[in-house]
């Protein structure tokens, strides 16, 4: 990055030399301050796992959720800046709905995430506004086609995925996700999984607190989008720990 | 406002302003024959009475299958009862064309809410409230919806009834029939629940059965099949469709 | 001045993902006096230190009721805070026409949130220069939330934000357990007592200098002023003030004092030192 600091670096409407937008490049880098966000989709249904940093004492527990739903059947999982988050989540809604109002049908998740991937693009091209300082992540199940799952970036480019991580710790987490055979796993063990990779990748020495967040969108939810059931969450945690106390009894020499 | 602007002639001046070559068109001379628009001043596929009345433990509610253009009896499969949210049962006489723009935009405010899932669900009050300040404003803007509406429900344990038709006249009542069924089942309503104030659910079920007896025999415009929706603790149930008792023995000796 | 070359605007993001300039203005908080928010199970109450701007002047109202069921408390500029209170009365009282009840406190803050977020992300924009403390009462109890610049916000269970508000904190975790089962005059004496140990030493709190509101279940929000707070104020009279009170500023009540030097006394000319990126948490 030598064009660093030469002052092309300072709007979203110009290129450096080298033909780089670098202010998309920054904003990229909000995510990497926040919470682990994962993303998997098996045989039939799609789990988010959300790291959910907590600052302080203070604050009540369950609240500035990172994931959303956008319509019943479609859910949004968000890394990077919150308030940026929730504008993108208003988008996504107002689109899903216009759809409905037109169509009478729900939104298909492709359309959606193509509108969406453009309204974000939208803010990498002029210099009156910033490139939004978050990833999102849509996931929905359709009868016919199966479930699917797109991520989103702060440049606008959107890819769908098997499994996906972004936050913090995307890295571990992408190598953790990439160990599994994601599809041709049932939703109950995704969640499994996906609560465990959050509490391996979560770096207990920088971030004290974190709160657990998980939902699916499947086949045994009828296509809806939905905060796991409170036992299934409770059991997901409970093996999540678990798996993380075997962890640091084979690796003693680790702290 | 000073000319119609078409693809050949100059922009106006500035907005609204005047047309360059249109200079001598001044303001009010020439109304604009675009925003001239004639609205709508009578129902055109309608449906007849809704029946409602509270009984002891929630709110019975009912209305046949029929849509007709005219007299014309026309569609026959027209369900106008419906189930907005755990709390609250609607139903609709008028035109059905408005009914099913306005259920669209109740349909979408639940599933705006449902997304948000912050444990709030619409109360029948606020939902009877938010239709009244719709037909309200649609009838000042000389463009309502051809409708009777009546909402029912249970706010904070208790029967709710209200109605409100499309001149905005809103009000709430322990029975409230619609159409026709304000001149020919209402009597028979009041009359019961006079003398019975809290009628059982079973009851509730058996007056309204001949109410919509009577309503058959005497308004042209009904229909022998219709939905029953019942809300109590207990839920929602919408039945149907049932038949009217029909019997026409006595017929020959009207003259 | 420690500027940098990606401070000039909140449309531009510096190499490290920040935003300068939000941090900025996250930074006008600290600048207001401080204020207290804390709940029990049934009431909310909001205490907040006022500044006069001379002996001659009056002191600066820092409670604005918003409707019956929530009123909020400000820390940093003034002027900014009308503009979100007055978009708050505006929402509240739409809802309450088109609805017959009253808004629910979450959905209001998220409005604002969102509303807030809308100026952190254009060019002829500034954020809003202002935290608030919203207290409120609805069907699913009491609320605290905090906002901020950054057009964040989060649901308190207790918090305290403003100049030297880091030792109200401090004062507020240490008691957070004690809160739920509080009479609504327990509330208001824990209240008073952290909002002390945002104090200087020479100062006291007075019936001048402190104002209260409070609202819960059957009661609609009320501030209390002048000398209906003798009562309480005599409450606490002469507990020992806490040791070392005072203290950094801050709003954001992450921790990320801990990492910074300690400011000195309010109105210190010394330029702010951001400590973290727009709280992205």
């Amino acid at each position: 990055m030598s064009s660093i600091g030469t002052g092309y670096d300072l709007s979203a409407s110009q290129f450096s030399p080298d033909g780089r937008v670098f202010q998309v490049e920054y904003a990229v880098k909000a995510l990497d301050n926040s919470g682990t966000v994962i993303a998997l989709k098996g045989k039939e249904g799609v789990v988010f796992a959300v790291e959910k940093l907590v600052t302080s004492k203070l604050y009540e527990p369950g609240a500035n959720r990172r994931i959303f739903t956008i319509d019943r059947h479609v859910g949004m999982a968000v890394c990077g800046l919150i308030a940026d988050a929730r504008q993108i989540v208003d988008i996504a809604r107002r689109e899903a709905a216009n759809y409905r109002s037109q169509y009478g049908v729900p939104i298909p998740l492709k359309y959606l995430n193509d509108r969406v991937s453009m309204y974000m693009h939208a803010y990498t091209l002029y210099s009156a506004v910033r490139p939004y300082g978050c990833s999102v992540i849509l996931s929905g199940y359709d009868i016919t086609d199966g479930p699917a799952m797109f991520l989103i970036d702060p440049s606008g480019v959107s890819y769908g995925y098997h499994g996906c991580a972004v936050g913090k710790a995307k890295q571990a987490a992408k190598t953790e996700i990439e160990k599994l055979k994601l599809t041709d796993m049932p939703t109950q063990d995704l969640v499994k999984e996906a609560a465990k990779i959050i509490y391996l990748v979560h770096d207990e020495l920088k971030d004290k607190n974190f709160e657990l967040e998980l939902s699916w969108v499947s086949k045994e939810t009828n296509g809806d989008h939905q905060r796991v059931p409170d036992n299934v969450f409770v059991e997901a945690e409970k093996s999540a720990k678990q798996a993380m106390d075997a962890e640091s009894d084979s690796e003693p020499e680790e702290v | 406002m000073f000319n119609t602007t078409d693809a050949y002639s100059a922009p106006p001046l500035w907005k609204n302003g005047p047309v360059p070559g249109a200079f001598y068109n001044f303001p009010g001379s020439n109304v604009d024959k675009q925003h001239i628009a004639q609205h709508s001043q009578a129902p055109v596929t309608t449906a007849t009475s809704v029946i409602a009345f509270t009984f002891n433990s929630g709110v019975i509610i009912a209305g046949d299958l029929l849509a007709s253009y005219g007299s014309l009896a026309r569609f026959r499969d027209c369900p106008r009862i419906m189930k907005v949210n755990d709390n609250i049962i609607f139903g609709a006489g008028g035109d059905y064309g408005d009914f099913q723009y306005v259920k669209d935009l109740i349909q979408q405010k639940i599933i705006d809410e449902e997304c948000l899932d912050d444990g709030f669900k619409l109360k029948p009050k606020s939902l009877y409230c938010w239709l009244t300040r719709v037909m309200y404003n649609r009838r000042s803007r000389f463009d309502p919806f051809w409708n009777t509406f009546v909402v029912g429900g249970l706010q904070e344990g208790v029967p709710f009834l209200g109605t409100v038709d499309k001149l905005g006249t809103a009000y709430e009542d322990k029975a409230i029939c619609t159409g026709y069924g304000a001149h020919l089942a209402l009597p028979l309503i009041r009359d019961a629940l006079e003398k019975n104030p809290l009628l059982s659910e079973g009851e509730a079920v058996g007056l309204l059965k001949k109410c919509m007896e009577v309503l058959y025999y005497r308004d042209a415009r009904s229909f022998p099949k219709y939905q029953v929706g019942i809300i109590t603790k207990d839920g929602i149930k919408i039945e149907g469709p049932v038949d009217v008792n029909q019997n026409w023995q006595l017929a020959h000796m009207i003259n | 001045m420690f500027r940098n070359q990606y401070d000039s605007d909140v449309t531009v993001w510096s190499p490290q993902g920040r935003l300068h300039q939000v941090e900025y203005a996250m930074e006008a908080v600290k600048l207001g006096s401080a204020t207290v928010g804390l709940k029990s199970a049934t009431h909310s109450v909001i205490l907040c230190l006022k500044r006069a701007s001379s002996e001659l002047a009056a002191y600066q109202k820092k409670i604005i009721p918003i409707d019956k069921h929530i009123g909020i408390s400000i820390s940093g500029l003034t002027a900014d805070a009308r503009m979100l209170s007055r978009y708050m009365r505006t929402e509240c009282l739409n809802y309450k026409y088109s609805h017959d009840t009253l808004l629910p406190i979450a959905r209001l803050i998220s409005q604002l949130g969102n509303k807030m977020q809308l100026c952190t992300q254009r060019y002829d924009r500034r954020p809003y220069g202002v935290g608030l403390l919203v207290a409120g009462y609805d069907d699913q109890g009491p609320h605290i939330y905090q906002t901020c610049p950054s057009a964040n916000y989060f649901d308190c269970k207790a918090m305290a934000i403003g100049a030297r508000s880091q030792s109200a904190r401090t004062y507020l975790e240490k008691h957070l357990d004690e809160f739920a089962n509080c009479s609504p005059d327990e509330l208001v004496k824990h209240g008073l007592r952290a909002v002390r140990d945002t104090l200087p030493n020479e100062v006291e709190l007075s019936t001048k200098n402190v104002s209260i509101g409070y609202v819960g279940k059957s009661q609609d929000f009320k501030i209390l002023e002048d000398d209906e707070i003798g009562i309480y104020l005599s409450m606490i009279e002469g507990e020992e003030r806490r040791v070392g009170s005072g203290g950094g500023g801050g709003s954001s009540g992450t921790g990320d004092e801990a990492l910074r030097p300690e400011t000195g006394e309010q109105g210190d000319p010394q330029d702010p030192i951001p400590a973290v990126a727009m709280d992205t948490e």
